[in-house]
């Protein structure tokens, strides 16, 4: 008989802890099918945020570890430094990228340090429990928004994609969703491109992959997957945000 | 052999770690330990290594977890204000069991204070300084000579034990500029099974981590590693006894301070004043036995510190209050003079000072 469909290699086989309908299993699993495809398991090392993917060291066979909240894309830039020989990518959320880590998230791209990084921005802190995020939209309603983010108060979300775009140095920032077929294909098109920039020495590559929350959203998982395009999407366009590859070949 | 040569301290730590093996280092400017930095910054590029100005205290300290984790010597410096900085990193360097060296070249505080040369970085230094229980190995330089002596030891205790180790200075032993011996460059290819360096698809892959949800487990790991520091409080503890052999009064005192007292010390022994001292070289661990020993001798204790009194209290436990402890310190930059040290001692003979 022929297999058709498997679990990626370098995913361990241990039970993820996502709540139902959460896309971040959809998100481990492009990221190991692009080190399965790529062959660099072996030399991989993975850096795991503080938020819901805080034990993503359980769930992935590369050698990983665990990054105080934030910190994900300094650590990787102490690994690569010290060992330019590994692929280092961080995992890391909206709080831990965006906002406790945004000082390490803009000067490893102006470094364009040699990482991967996989930024899932679902507009929400999920671990804790459901609180406003620096991406949750205006008007939207969390544990510390009761009243909706009021712009006026709380201020604008944080465009990651395009904020990082205005920096020189970074190599390569796309956004993109994974809340149907078509885009969960295209985002695993992505994830393995921000490793093969890795593996080509071009340096920072990070792709930012707009999810959802149904838990904290309190929405069921098929609604949410709607309100990512009815509402995310519009806030947060996909795209190529940068590719310096263009700028080379321009040259 | 290595000739001497004429060296500033903050120098000597950066040679000294360049040939115990460290060809990683993360810094951030602060004044008085921008040498360090600075020395690194030339050297590191010529000889394959990895000189890095992090954006902040907190990402150098970051990278040092990460080049720690992946199994390679490293080291960062700061001074007071920054070393406030690194102190969560340096709480998950612990709780991940891994080996680092953090140099603190100590100024007046708190706050932004000064840059003056202070010792009340104490307390954070010997008592964990971050979140949790943990402590670090932490080593006080006297001399520039032992900038660079206690900087290599200072990576093998680190190694030898997984514990992060500091080096805690101050401003004038990072300024002050001595002939010094520098160590031979020596061969530190140290086993580390557990570092992530990539698994090659030859074993199951290595976590650097210190998150256990299981209040079970986490106290597991918890006791495991103060059963480490007890081995490090019996095997590690480095101090020098001077002329406590016929002493009847015990100065206690490091870094800066112990070279003032020993000034002292040589005038009250020619008014006939039998005086002596222990430096502790640790003060994690303390050197609590010669303490406890000298209690049973001598009369009574002067501490000297640049501080508001912090070491007192390990004087004080190690002593059992036995004797007199008394207090001799400046503090926010100053430094203790011969005559205030000769004074408080006189002081407590004549039982004036308590």
């Amino acid at each position: 008989m022929a297999i058709v469909f498997e679990k990626p290699k370098s995913l361990t086989s241990k039970e993820f802890h996502y709540c139902p309908g959460c896309p971040h299993g959809i998100i481990h699993r492009l990221v190991a099918e692009a080190i399965d495809t790529l062959g660099i398991e072996g030399k991989t090392i993975g850096i795991a945020p503080v938020g819901c993917a805080v034990m993503a060291y359980d769930y992935f066979t590369c050698d990983m570890v665990e990054a105080a909240h934030g910190r994900a894309p300094a650590v990787a830039t102490g690994i690569k430094r010290a060992r330019p020989e590994n692929i280092v990518f961080t995992y890391q959320g909206d709080g831990d990228l965006a906002s406790i880590g945004m000082c390490e998230t803009v000067h490893a791209a102006t470094r364009n340090e040699n990482i991967t990084i996989i930024f899932v921005n679902n507009a929400i802190y999920g671990m804790t429990g459901g609180q406003m995020a620096p991406t949750s939209l205006p008007g939207q309603v969390t544990q510390t928004s009761p009243y909706g983010r009021d712009v006026k108060i709380q201020g604008y979300p944080i465009k990651v994609a395009e904020l990082l775009s205005a920096l020189d140095a970074p190599y390569y920032i796309e956004r993109v969703a994974v809340n149907n077929v078509k885009n969960v294909k295209h985002a695993k098109q992505a994830i393995e491109k921000a490793f093969r920039n890795q593996i080509e020495g071009k340096g920072f590559s990070l792709i930012e992959v707009v999810s959802a929350c149904p838990t904290n959203w309190g929405m069921t998982p098929k609604k949410a997957l709607e309100w990512v395009d009815s509402d995310m999407i519009p806030y947060y366009p996909l795209g190529v945000f940068k590719d310096r590859s263009k700028e080379e070949e321009a040259k | 052999m290595s000739e001497k040569v004429l060296m500033k301290g903050n120098e000597a730590i950066a040679e000294s770690a360049i040939r115990s093996g460290c060809l990683c280092y993360f810094g951030y400017p602060i004044t008085p330990q921008t040498e360090l930095a600075a020395y690194m910054a030339k050297r590191m590029p010529k000889i394959g290594g990895v000189f890095l100005q992090a954006e902040s205290e907190i990402s150098a300290i970051n990278m040092v977890y990460g080049v720690a984790g992946a199994g390679k010597r490293v080291m960062t410096s700061s001074s007071s204000p920054g070393v406030s900085l690194k102190q969560e990193g340096i709480s998950y360097i612990a709780g991940a069991d891994l080996p680092a060296v953090i140099v603190n070249v100590q100024r007046g505080g708190p706050g932004l204070g000064g840059i003056q040369p202070s010792q009340s970085d104490y307390f954070q230094a010997t008592k964990g300084g971050g979140h949790g229980d943990y402590h670090l190995i932490v080593l006080t330089p006297s001399s520039v000579q032992e900038m660079a002596d206690l900087t290599s030891l200072a990576f093998d205790l680190a190694d030898k034990y997984r514990v992060p180790a500091m080096l805690l200075a101050d401003g004038t032993m990072g300024q002050m500029m001595e002939p010094v011996l520098l160590p031979e460059p020596h061969d530190v290819t140290v086993e580390k099974s557990w570092a992530v360096c990539g698994t090659q698809m030859k074993r199951e892959h290595n976590i650097i981590n210190s998150l256990y949800l299981s209040p079970e487990v986490l106290e597991k790991t918890n006791f495991e590693r103060y059963e480490r520091y007890k081995q490090i409080e019996e095997n590690e503890v480095r101090y020098e006894s001077y002329l406590m052999d016929d002493a009847e009064y015990c100065i206690v005192a490091f870094g800066i301070a112990a070279r003032v007292a020993k000034n002292a010390i040589t005038a009250m022994r020619k008014e006939g004043i039998k005086v002596g001292l222990i430096r502790p070289i640790t003060v994690w661990p303390f050197p609590v036995k010669p303490i406890r020993e000298a209690a049973d001798k001598v009369k009574g204790f002067v501490c000297v510190e640049l501080s508001m009194g912090q070491m007192i209290d390990d004087v004080k436990l190690a002593s059992e209050c036995k004797k007199p402890v008394v207090l001799c310190n400046r503090a926010g930059g100053m430094i203790p003079s011969v005559d205030q040290i000769i004074e408080t001692t006189k002081k407590m003979i004549e039982g004036g000072a308590r």
